[in-house]
């Protein structure tokens, strides 16, 4: 079978770009090389959606994460995915941070984000009580919202689907052949035809460049994020995003409540020359809790629940990579780091314009799109444990109910591990950490995840 | 601007009354409600999980029931007949429902019927306890599948009849420790090595010796450094020890035993004082916390007690609620005791100086091995009263005050070690 387009990654810019091609009436192959989506980078983040307030002005990424923040907020509710709108405050807690909120300001309304306001110290602890007392003054951000950072780009890979796009996991593109109208790329799940291919192998994307193409024009330098998860009572004890003063490097460490009813802090940034292993460090973790408790002193009395780290692919360049290479049929999608959550829709508008732009390819919109919807993990909104005659509650911490795990394990995208059945039902996502119900996981799932949660017994 | 991330507390239907509403069908629930069901009490157990009788009740192994039943059972056995026994006596039990907030009075519950609240004169919680998490540990190192507690473990060997892995490394030397080593092996799996930060193991002798028996390798002193993952699952550990030096040990899992830590979700919810040296609520003698009607007991004060004695406190406390429903309140004022220095806990938090109490004696750990003296003191710096002490961490130290002390006026006082030999 010959398709339109083969997309490598099922990260959440390829699951984006997936959705829009295929909305787009073009035949898709996604090839991923893990078991599921969101194996790479997109499974760690902040799951916050940006205004783009403090991105750089006039640079692809801020168009992106502006045009990306429009459609979520255009789309979310029909598909059942939740927003909840916070606000974020950034703190300065420095005479130097102070200094620098009215460069961050004047960034802002560069950005077109103009309802950024300086406010005072009073009015950040009116707004926050239980914030450090130390906080010097803020910028207050209205218009940020709390995300749920797994099951959107589900979402955008159901509707894919149900417009004809291809899913193989198990699929790393091992190399490839252009023939001048027809890419051929082979991978341990066979060899798949697409007239383009796109590019989206985050942190692997370079090398896949230069595996395929011969050379690539970006470096990806990885740079690996920490993140500690404070237990739910933590979420009652404050309201906005609680955003650093940026370095030129970073973003910094954000502490946020998170769509699930935790509360994060994180990410470090750590450069890293390996790609593939993303560990926590006791001590990292360490400081990273000690730095939440000094922006909000009274988690001090609150239990870790998770620990989580990521790698994103941040290039030697702060903008993203994104081009097209007329001649080879190929598009690029490179160094999409920390935003690309907010970004990725827009990204993948951008990434069909380019299409459109270099190769005039003829299309035929898909007219009535069919418009998932999503199973609520969102900890605001109703939960199937609140419904009368639930089934039994599997995992405890989470509430997570017997009937949530079939319905993800007999989904259209079902999950290929135990991290993707976490990543859609929160099971084993709590304070137990799967104490109280692995074993009860394990036998739900049988031998349908990758690898398998039991061995059975030997005699 | 921000909704409650939270379930909807009002317009509920109030569907049942009870006595006593006792939350976690464990030992001391169910000790609890069959001492208050035989005196003719309307009582009601509730369980979130679909088997009475809390942890025992996959643990495969004995000793259980010496107590409580004058004979040795397996976990199980013992969980069925606990069961059987408040049953007996008239306890209604509810399975797989789910307190998710307690107010005096009033208790809101999750069931298959769906969310509902329970009017109750006096709620127990007893929700037990487990043990810390990888994250809670802030373990180093990747995260694939194949780390888990005891718990899960038991439950895969004795509840499924499945095995997670073939070769596990086994973190800590406490009671459970030994459990997991039994458990690994029932499922046909080897462990590949135990490792414990101390240099012996915390178990009393001669249970320490069970790992040599048993021909395990022994890494004591060491600390795990890494974790190593290939395709999803565990593939070796590293292990540091005192030296700073590095063994890597080649496995496809971890199980992580131990430092237990109370059940203390609901208290949290519910705003329950949580004391955090314990990590359970604050109560005082008489197993009362901080929300009036609200008693506890059990492993949810701390970490971790047998089953035997969790279900002994369970019975002394109903023995008390019997008398506090029938109007003979005890006085509230006492005095405040505090972990200090080498202290982990002290329970009660509170203490009441009547006779009779449930919770008369204070319980105390340590949070390392010491010896040296254990001294109270109060907020001025003067030492009231202390005793030699030469204890492990984990261990249970009983310690009962003499009346000169515990008449003080109520005032605050701390528990430290000092004088350490080493």
């Amino acid at each position: 079978m010959k398709f339109d387009v083969a997309v490598i990654g099922a990260g959440v810019v390829g699951c984006a770009i997936t959705r829009r091609f295929a909305l787009n009436g073009k035949k898709v192959v996604l090839l991923e090389k893990g078991q599921d989506l969101l194996s790479g980078a997109s499974k760690a983040n902040s799951a916050i959606l940006h205004t783009g307030f403090d991105a750089t002005p006039g640079s692809l990424e801020v168009a992106c994460m502006q045009a990306g923040y429009r459609e979520y907020l255009d789309i979310h509710q029909a598909m059942n995915l939740p927003a909840l709108e916070t606000g974020a405050i950034v703190a300065a807690w420095t005479p130097q941070e102070e200094q620098a909120l009215d460069g961050i300001l004047a960034k802002a309304h560069e950005n077109g984000v103009t309802d950024v306001r300086r406010i005072t110290r009073a009015e950040v602890l009116a707004r926050e009580p239980h914030l450090g007392r130390d906080v010097r003054a803020g910028v207050l951000v209205p218009r940020e919202y709390l995300i749920d950072p797994w099951s959107s780009p589900l979402a955008y890979l159901t509707q894919a689907r149900a417009h004809g796009a291809e899913l193989v996991f198990g699929a790393e593109v091992q190399s490839g052949q252009f023939d001048g109208q027809h890419w051929q790329l082979a991978t341990p799940k066979g060899n798949f035809t697409a007239a383009h291919v796109i590019n989206c192998a985050g942190n692997h994307g370079d090398l896949v460049e230069i595996g395929l193409l011969g050379a690539s024009d970006f470096q990806i330098r990885p740079r690996k994020g920490q993140f500690v998860v404070f237990d739910k009572p933590a979420s009652a004890l404050f309201g906005s995003i609680i955003l650093p003063v940026p370095t030129e490097r970073t973003k910094g460490v954000v502490l946020t409540r998170t769509i699930f009813g935790n509360a994060l802090i994180g990410p470090t940034a750590e450069e890293q020359t390996n790609r593939s292993r993303a560990t926590v460090d006791h001590d990292t973790l360490e400081t990273l809790r000690a730095q939440a408790i000094r922006i909000l002193p009274a988690l001090a009395d609150v239990p870790v629940t998770a620990v989580y780290a990521g790698l994103r692919p941040a290039s030697e360049e702060k903008d993203f990579r994104i081009n097209a290479k007329p001649g080879q049929n190929w598009l690029t999608v490179g160094g999409i780091r920390s935003t690309g959550l907010t970004a990725a829709l827009g990204i993948a508008s951008h990434v069909w314009d380019l299409y459109q732009d270099n190769w005039t390819v003829p299309f035929v919109p898909v007219t009535d799109p069919v418009i998932p919807q999503m199973p609520n993990l969102a900890e605001h909104l109703p939960r199937d444990w609140h419904q009368a005659n639930r089934s039994p509650i599997i995992c405890h911490c989470e509430m997570v109910t017997e009937r949530e795990i079939r319905a993800a394990m007999d989904s259209p995208i079902p999950p290929g591990d135990f991290g993707g059945l976490r990543r859609r039902t929160r099971c084993a996502m709590g304070r137990c950490q799967g104490f109280n119900c692995l074993a009860r996981i394990a036998a739900l799932t049988g031998d349908k995840l990758v690898p398998p949660l039991s061995l059975g017994v030997q005699e | 601007m921000i909704p409650a991330p939270s379930y909807p507390l009002g317009g509920l239907p109030v569907i049942d009354q009870a006595d006593l509403l006792v939350i976690g069908a464990g030992p001391a629930g169910l000790a609890a409600a069959t001492i208050a069901a035989r005196e003719g009490l309307r009582v009601l157990v509730i369980e979130r999980m679909d088997t009475p009788g809390g942890i025992p009740r996959h643990c495969g192994h004995s000793p259980f029931g010496m107590r409580e039943f004058g004979r040795v059972l397996t976990g199980h056995s013992y969980a069925a007949r606990l069961t059987a026994q408040a049953q007996g006596a008239g306890a209604q039990i509810r399975l797989n429902t789910t307190a998710v907030n307690v107010a005096e009075g009033l208790a809101t519950l999750s069931g298959p019927e769906g969310l509902y609240q329970v009017q109750a004169r006096r709620i127990l919680l007893a929700t037990g306890i487990r043990e810390s998490s990888r994250a809670a540990r802030m373990l180093s190192g990747e995260r694939p599948f194949g780390v888990m507690n005891t718990g899960a473990l038991q439950s895969y060997a004795f509840v499924e009849r499945k095995s997670p892995f073939r070769r596990p490394v086994v973190l800590g030397t406490e009671l459970v420790s030994m459990s997991a080593l039994l458990t690994i092996r029932s499922v046909g799996a080897r462990p590949a090595a135990i490792v414990e930060a101390g240099t012996r193991p915390m178990v009393r002798w001669p249970l320490g010796l069970l790992p040599a028996l048993m021909g395990v390798p022994r890494h004591y002193g060491s600390r795990i450094a890494d974790i190593h993952a290939k395709d999803g699952r565990v593939q070796a550990v590293d292990l540091v020890n005192h030296a700073g030096v590095s063994t890597q040990i080649e496995c496809d899992g971890l199980v992580l035993t131990g430092a237990f830590t109370p059940e203390a979700g609901l208290l949290r919810q519910s705003g329950i004082t949580v004391d955090p040296a314990s990590g359970g609520p604050v109560i005082d003698s008489y197993g009362r916390t901080s929300c009036p009607g609200v008693f506890a007991a059990g492993n949810l004060l701390r970490g971790v007690e047998t089953a035997g004695w969790c279900w002994a406190e369970g019975k002394r406390l109903a023995t008390h609620i019997l008398q506090d429903l029938q109007g003979t309140a005890p006085p509230s004022a006492g005095l405040d005791l505090r972990a200090g220095e080498g202290v982990k806990l002290c329970v009660p938090q509170r203490l009441i100086p009547t006779p009779g109490a449930p919770f008369a004696a204070l319980q105390l750990r340590l949070s390392e091995p010491a010896k040296g003296r254990l001294v109270l003191r109060n907020d001025k710096g003067v030492a009231l009263w202390s005793k030699p002490i030469d204890s492990g961490p984990e261990r249970r130290i009983l310690i009962s005050l003499p009346q000169g002390i515990t008449q003080l006026a109520p005032q605050r006082l701390t528990f430290s070690i000092e004088n350490r030999a080493r």
